[in-house]
């Protein structure tokens, strides 16, 4: 109760905004370094979470709570004081969302140095953008959740729309207006959950919604209520995630938004969908969530395939890498929706395994069009010549991607898919095309730019410093220690994925 | 009635009225003495003073009991004091904005323009505290007529012109309605008296004739809705908000519209809470006609927001849909509704006038109204467009800022008996309403103007800085309002007499 290490950990970007305050705006390199090394003190914070972290309690760690918020409502059922708290606290799971968190921020702000204007302001909204992440994660209470949750909106509309590509702006909007709409079902559900249980602590609705089913019929939380509460979070996370249908915006994103902005949205904050699928969905209507499985299933291998199918015929590096995502974001809805202990790992292990991996591939893509102007596969070609070591890293983040043994994205589809066969025998074979797809499109894409004849545009380009490419050897690092050794996550995971199912067995 | 009984009344608990009646006459005096060339704008700076010593009267009555006075068409209580404090803060905070406004060779009527302000102020705190209807009447009324006479203050511009004639023209068509309505409910029981007609209302013969009782409220609704430009009668608003001066449009979308919503309140939460018409009570009949005023203000409200290219009209809209959004507890009757009212016209008030304040500095600048007026402000002046902001992102819902407590409190509101429809419409609005206000933010910090340095007056400065501390201070620590609010004005005692 007493540690403040999480209120410090979320809050120490600040640090950096209230020095770049009185950096003036057109010293580049000071400004530069000086977000980058802002980014080093919540990393540094997380390894020290992560470290003090006791691996062998299953309960919440590092936890704060304070009075926030105090609605005195006279004559409800519960008592006529709502209080909403400030709550902290850290589960084995949200330890490496933060230490994610944290690592593809400083390796994006790394990545920042090919922001060309106004860097100033670029970093303070950066900062921002990263309380808001580390505040999604730490939190354990819903008004909490949502209002870090809303925070990456708004820097996110800024970075996209200020710093991204020709058609930015709109981009940005899309990006708001989807996600606006998301949130505020999100928004919706919370209040609804708050009203029936007096509380938003996840420990306190949890419990509450565990209770015995006539129990809950009597205060008006049915079966369907429940469902429909369900449906409505699989709407407003779907967005965010993305699930098929509600996706478009997020093309869009990875496309016009500055690379340095791209890792960061597609290795964290797409990640907040699935982490609130997994906190939410199942924790709070584990019965309901066993309901509709299968359906969840479906739209995890829909995504698969058509993510991986679309991706095929892109022409532009950038567009197959926003399809692939929406194409592992399927791995991560099939792990889930087995709902047996080695499915959700495996969806956990593809959120983190695919943070890693997307930050890397777009941190590659960066480097590239930083030195050729351009993304498109056509235009590139032979690369292995020129820049023969972004094209291996481009050669060993493919790998991963696509799932070849030894690297981190292997683990998580397996365990994914092994989760899934155990269920639904059926879905799972169609879902396993969606890995040969993946190899088809990935290998076609990586070996179209990294071999073959160089181009005649391309050959006076030159490779990259090694501080340039620094960043993406960290990353690899990471995936292939996760490929190799999964017992890195798979401890953390294991706990509170234990404490879930141990839950979830006790209502159903 | 004898002196001996008007000496014992306790005129104590009138000392804001009277403080704010004092300093209005000797505005005028003092306008009527000056020669005629003197600039008129230190008047401004006493109506100021006159307003503080008001807040710091009205702030040492907290706690004080229910009273009331002048055969009890005047009522003190913790609902008439928590709004008064709102009308007060709101008018200090734009009286600064009328010594900024305008040049001085534009203003041949400039003392009249701050005198009028505090009458009008009058006129809202005056309603605050009334239990009857006459005396409501007679508020609504002072501050009404102030408020044409303020649209139309600048004699020689059209659009001014037009904003006044709008305005009394159809202001007089909703005060005719009102009272109409009105004539309705007395007929019906035989007196003025809010709390007595809340008595009179119970009786068997008027539930007889429910339909003739409902006809009055709506009619009391019709005119009301009008104040606070509530659909369908909104039309009025875009045009005199445009043409009116930059401060009175503030003062009428925050002050004006708040009074409206202390009308509401008074009326239907006195006189009409209990009252039974056919088998329910009148309230809960007319529940669906409320909300689907509500839904269909914050939709024409936030969608013709949309494609509004001058920004005071584009605010004028925005007001439209907070109008709709602050009907949505008076739609529920949740235990909340007062404190969700009170907390969310709050927010109103710090967000818009600082909106409205830096409005004002950007359009006077510019010397344009147009949405482009702001492109590149972060260039031309940082603090401002900062500020802008935060006043923008508090007014789109978003949290941080007291404007997203406010509706989280709305939406507790609403969900908390069921009006799920309702919340709905009220979310999707909201969603609407990011894409117009966020283009105020994609103007001021993606596009490009001028890089000429601006820097607004101190008083100015000192609005928006008072409006960003406490839209961010609401915002963070809801509870240093909540609890205060909490403490001072259980604002149930409106309802008991």
């Amino acid at each position: 109760m007493d540690s403040i290490l999480l209120s410090a950990l979320i809050f120490s970007p600040l640090v950096g905004i209230i020095v770049l305050l009185f950096v003036p705006k057109n010293e580049e390199m000071v400004i530069k370094t000086v977000g980058l090394l802002a980014t080093l003190l919540p990393l540094a914070l997380a390894i020290i979470v992560y470290v003090g972290f006791d691996k062998a309690k299953e309960a919440l760690q590092f936890a704060e709570q304070y009075n926030w918020i105090n609605f005195h409502i006279p004559g409800l059922p519960n008592g006529n004081d709502f209080t909403i708290s400030y709550d902290l606290g850290v589960s084995g799971l949200t330890v490496l969302l933060l230490l994610l968190t944290a690592v593809v921020s400083t390796l994006a702000a790394a990545a920042s140095v090919w922001i060309k204007a106004e860097w100033k302001g670029y970093f303070m909204l950066f900062l921002l953008l990263e309380i808001g992440m580390l505040g999604v994660f730490a939190s354990q209470n819903l008004l909490l959740f949502f209002i870090f949750f809303e925070i990456t909106l708004i820097p996110t509309f800024f970075l996209i729309g200020r710093w991204g590509y020709l058609d930015k702006e709109k981009a940005a909007y899309s990006f708001l207006i989807y996600n606006g709409l998301g949130s505020a079902i999100l928004l919706i559900v919370f209040i609804i959950l708050f009203m029936k249980a007096g509380t938003m602590n996840f420990t306190g609705l949890s419990a509450y919604l565990s209770q015995p089913p006539e129990m809950l019929e009597r205060m008006y939380i049915g079966e369907n209520f429940r469902l429909g509460l369900l449906i409505a979070l699989l709407v407003a996370l779907g967005v965010k995630l993305p699930i098929v249908p509600l996706h478009t915006w997020m093309l869009q994103v990875h496309v016009q938004a500055p690379p340095s902005i791209v890792m960061i949205h597609s290795g964290i904050l797409l990640k907040i969908g699935a982490y609130g699928l997994y906190q939410f969905g199942m924790g709070f209507f584990p019965g309901e969530f066993d309901k509709i499985a299968f359906w969840i299933a479906l739209l995890g291998v829909i995504n698969l395939l058509y993510g991986a199918f679309i991706a095929f015929v892109q022409i532009d590096f950038k567009k197959v890498l926003a399809y692939s995502s929406v194409s592992h974001m399927g791995i991560v809805l099939i792990g889930l929706a087995s709902l047996n202990e080695v499915g959700v790992q495996g969806a956990m292990f593809q959120v983190i395994s695919h943070g890693l991996i997307s930050a890397l591939l777009f941190f590659l893509v960066g480097l590239i069009y930083q030195r050729t102007g351009t993304s498109l596969i056509t235009h590139l070609g032979g690369l292995s010549k020129v820049m023969p070591i972004t094209a291996g890293f481009l050669l060993a983040g493919g790998l991963a991607s696509l799932g070849l043994p030894g690297m981190s994205g292997f683990v998580s589809e397996f365990m994914a898919f092994l989760g899934l066969f155990k269920e639904e025998p059926v879905l799972a074979a169609i879902g396993t095309l969606g890995i040969i797809l993946t190899a088809v499109y990935i290998l076609r894409a990586v070996l179209t730019i990294t071999f073959g004849e160089t181009k005649e545009t391309l050959v006076s380009i030159k490779e990259g410093r090694f501080v340039e490419w620094l960043p993406a050897l960290i990353l690899t690092a990471f995936i292939i220690l996760i490929g190799v050794y999964p017992a890195v996550l798979s401890d953390l995971l294991h706990l509170t994925i234990n404490a879930m199912m141990a839950g979830k067995g006790a209502s159903v | 009635m004898t002196l001996e009984k008007l000496l014992s009344y306790d005129w104590g608990i009138m000392a804001p009225e009277f403080t704010i009646l004092i300093v209005a006459t000797l505005l005028s005096l003092i306008d009527l003495f000056m020669p005629a060339k003197a600039s008129r704008r230190p008047l401004a700076l006493l109506g100021l003073a006159g307003v503080i010593v008001a807040i710091i009267f009205a702030l040492f009555q907290i706690g004080t009991p229910v009273t009331s006075i002048l055969f009890d068409t005047y009522r003190f209580d913790s609902f008439a004091l928590g709004f008064k404090l709102l009308f007060l803060v709101a008018t200090g905070l734009i009286l600064v904005l009328a010594y900024d406004f305008g040049k001085e060779k534009d203003w041949s009527y400039r003392g009249e323009f701050f005198y009028l302000l505090l009458t009008a102020l009058l006129g809202a705190m005056m309603m605050a505290s009334s239990a009857d209807l006459i005396t409501l009447f007679v508020g609504l009324e002072l501050l009404s007529i102030s408020s044409y006479i303020l649209a139309g203050i600048r004699k020689t511009n059209l659009q001014s012109n037009e904003a006044a004639f709008k305005y009394v023209v159809n202001g007089g068509i909703a005060t005719a309605i009102t009272l109409f309505g009105m004539s309705y409910v007395y007929g019906l029981t035989g007196s003025t008296n809010l709390y007595e007609i809340s008595q009179g209302l119970s009786q068997p013969v008027v539930e007889e004739n429910a339909f003739l009782l409902l006809t009055g409220f709506v009619l009391i609704l019709v005119g009301l809705s009008f104040k606070i430009a509530a659909a369908p009668f909104h039309m009025w608003a875009p045009d005199v908000y445009q043409g009116s001066p930059t401060p009175v449009t503030t003062f009428l979308s925050v002050v004006s519209k708040t009074a409206g919503f202390v009308l509401i309140l008074k009326i239907f939460m006195i006189s009409f809470l209990s009252v039974r018409s056919w088998h329910n009570t009148v309230l809960l009949d007319l529940q669906p006609f409320i909300a689907f005023v509500a839904g269909v203000t914050m939709i024409i409200g936030n969608v013709i927001a949309l494609r509004q290219r001058n920004i005071k009209r584009m605010f004028a809209y925005s007001s439209i849909a907070h109008a709709g959004y602050v009907l949505v507890p008076f739609v529920s009757l949740s235990s909340l509704v007062f404190k969700a009212t009170w907390f969310y016209l709050l927010a109103y008030l710090l967000m818009n006038i600082g909106a409205f304040a830096v409005i004002q500095f950007v359009t006077e600048r510019e010397r344009s109204e147009d949405l482009t007026a702001f492109s590149g402000l972060n260039k031309r002046s940082p603090i401002v467009a900062v500020m802008m902001a935060v006043f923008i992102i508090s007014l789109a819902g978003l949290p941080f800022t007291a404007g997203f407590i406010g509706k989280f409190g709305i939406f507790m509101s609403a969900l908390s008996t069921g009006h799920f429809v309702l919340a709905s419409v009220m979310i999707a609005t909201t969603v609407v309403s990011y894409v117009y206000y966020f283009n105020v933010l994609v103007q001021m910090f993606f596009r490009n103007g001028t890089n000429e340095r601006i820097r607004p007056s101190v008083g100015l400065l000192v609005v928006m800085f008072v409006c960003t501390a406490g839209t961010i201070l609401f915002g963070v620590y809801p509870g240093v309002a909540l609890d205060f609010f909490q403490n001072s004005f259980n604002m149930t005692d409106i309802i008991t007499k």
